[in-house]
């Protein structure tokens, strides 16, 4: 079972590079939400050194929404779904070392833009390291809550719109935990840890019941 | 009828004579065309190879969308056997071969394939060729057999073939490193069958399998279909065309509706 996961971790991870766009598209985009904010808010640098966490967080959301709706779909649409239920590894670990590999091509290119995304709102340094640290333990539990939408939407043609609205609501306490420990992490009255832990918790959570929910829900709609 | 498949038999090698005849029977509402006879039942088992497989299906029934597709289907397949699943379009030819798969819930009846093994999981012994190829376009068609070899793969059966001699077999030596997506129907189709090759499962259900291929590619899979009936493999086929094997039984699906 062992060389299967490795199998496909580099067979996702392959696909990713080679097809590119997604990783990239999802830093462009992520820069354009960036951008056009101070647009919006005015460019008051007391202001966006304030709201710079929050920014950055639902910036990363959006972005990493972008790329969710194919997870599955491509392999629904050319067969291989069907190839992946018939292994020895059962499709719940199946879906987890997508995530994984989904995760590394689209979340972590976020998380290395999200610095010098934030130098352009104003982020003191302790702010920038706290929106990274939160990013780099939120974002995956983002990309597990997404697999559920993606599996979900899977055999809805462009389905990334109902993916949106099945993902988004369930991503709230993600983004609320993420937002309060980068806050913390800037100096405010709440401590770090206490945030950040939750978030921890959170993203744990995610591992273990969402690949267990994107697979019921592949099952099912596989027949 | 009779006196046809006979002098058929008797062109055949002993080799498969002795190891793959099939048991076959079967109920309303599917008739029964072109049965092999029966071996003596001493020559199933041979002494050096692996138990004779039997793949038994009785009384399977299957609804999708709340309506019955399939009803009380019930046939016996013995390693070494072929079977085409033959009707009109929707009849629930892809349906058949989806429950054979374990892709889809039975409403009732059961499948059991005896002799597998220690678990007898048909899904696990079973390869699967739908109407999608199951491969990457983005992939070479190297990787995309060697990432089925690794994840389909149990244990590494000897009778597994390295993804260059399972090309070679479909006649795509000159393929192994060009991009799955930049080749045509007929040489995806190819390259699809090639999967069932990298990787030893003793059961292939195969939906439509010479879609797109010309005559030379036929007679490529006509022969890697009959070795692998003589390693003892079986063969489910729904299919509109023939085969090109020999002594193939056949599954009319369909009572008027």
């Amino acid at each position: 079972m062992t060389s299967a996961i490795v199998a496909l971790f580099a067979r996702e991870w392959r696909i990713a590079r080679r097809i590119g766009g997604s990783g990239a598209m999802g830093v462009v985009f992520f820069l354009t939400l960036v951008v056009i904010v101070p647009f919006a808010v005015g460019p008051d640098p007391n202001l966006l050194a304030r709201i710079g966490p929050a920014i950055l967080w639902i910036a990363a959301l959006l972005a990493s929404l972008l790329a969710f709706d194919r997870l599955f779909q491509a392999d629904a649409e050319d067969g291989s779904l069907d190839l992946l239920h018939m292994g020895e590894t059962p499709l719940e670990v199946a879906v987890l070392v997508k995530c994984a590999a989904h995760w590394m091509a689209t979340g972590l290119p976020l998380i290395f833009a999200a610095p010098f995304l934030g130098l352009m709102l104003q982020q003191e340094r302790m702010a920038l390291l706290g929106v990274v640290a939160t990013l780099l333990v939120g974002t995956p539990a983002l990309t597990l809550i997404g697999a559920i939408g993606a599996a979900a939407t899977v055999t809805v043609r462009r389905g990334g719109l109902l993916m949106a609205l099945l993902v988004l609501p369930l991503t709230i306490p993600v983004l609320i935990f993420g937002v309060s420990a980068a806050e913390a992490a800037a100096g405010g009255p709440v401590p770090f840890l206490s945030p950040f832990a939750i978030l921890c918790a959170i993203t744990l959570v995610a591992a273990a019941l969402c690949p267990f929910a994107a697979a019921a829900a592949l099952r099912h709609l596989g027949e | 009828m009779n006196a046809l498949i006979i002098t058929l038999a008797a062109l055949t090698p002993v080799s498969r004579l002795w190891r793959g005849a099939s048991a076959f029977s079967i109920d309303f509402p599917m008739t029964l065309t072109g049965a092999p006879p029966e071996s003596p039942p001493a020559s199933r088992q041979p002494a050096d190879g692996p138990p004779i497989l039997r793949l038994r299906v009785a009384g399977v029934c299957v609804a999708r969308g709340g309506r019955r597709v399939l009803e009380n289907v019930d046939f016996r397949l013995a390693g070494g056997g072929a079977l085409v699943v033959t009707g009109r379009n929707g009849v629930g030819k892809s349906t058949l071969l989806r429950a054979l798969a374990g892709l889809l819930p039975l409403a009732a009846g059961t499948i059991a394939l005896e002799g597998g093994g220690a678990d007898d999981d048909f899904t696990r012994l079973s390869h699967y060729l739908a109407h999608a190829d199951g491969m990457k376009a983005a992939l070479s068609v190297g990787e995309n057999l060697d990432f089925w070899a690794a994840y389909l793969g149990r244990e590494r059966d000897a009778r597994s073939r390295p993804a260059t001699e399972a090309l070679a077999a479909v006649g795509l030596s000159h393929a192994l490193h060009a991009p799955f997506g930049a080749l045509s129907a007929g040489q995806k189709r190819r390259a699809a069958l090639a999967r069932l090759l990298v990787v030893w499962r003793p059961l292939w259900l195969l939906d439509e399998p010479l879609t797109a291929l010309d005559r030379a590619s036929r007679e490529k899979i006509a022969q890697i279909m009959q070795a692998h009936c003589a390693l003892g493999g079986l063969i489910v086929a729904a299919t509109h065309e023939s085969l090109g094997l020999d002594g193939v039984a056949e599954l009319a699906l369909g009572a008027p509706a």
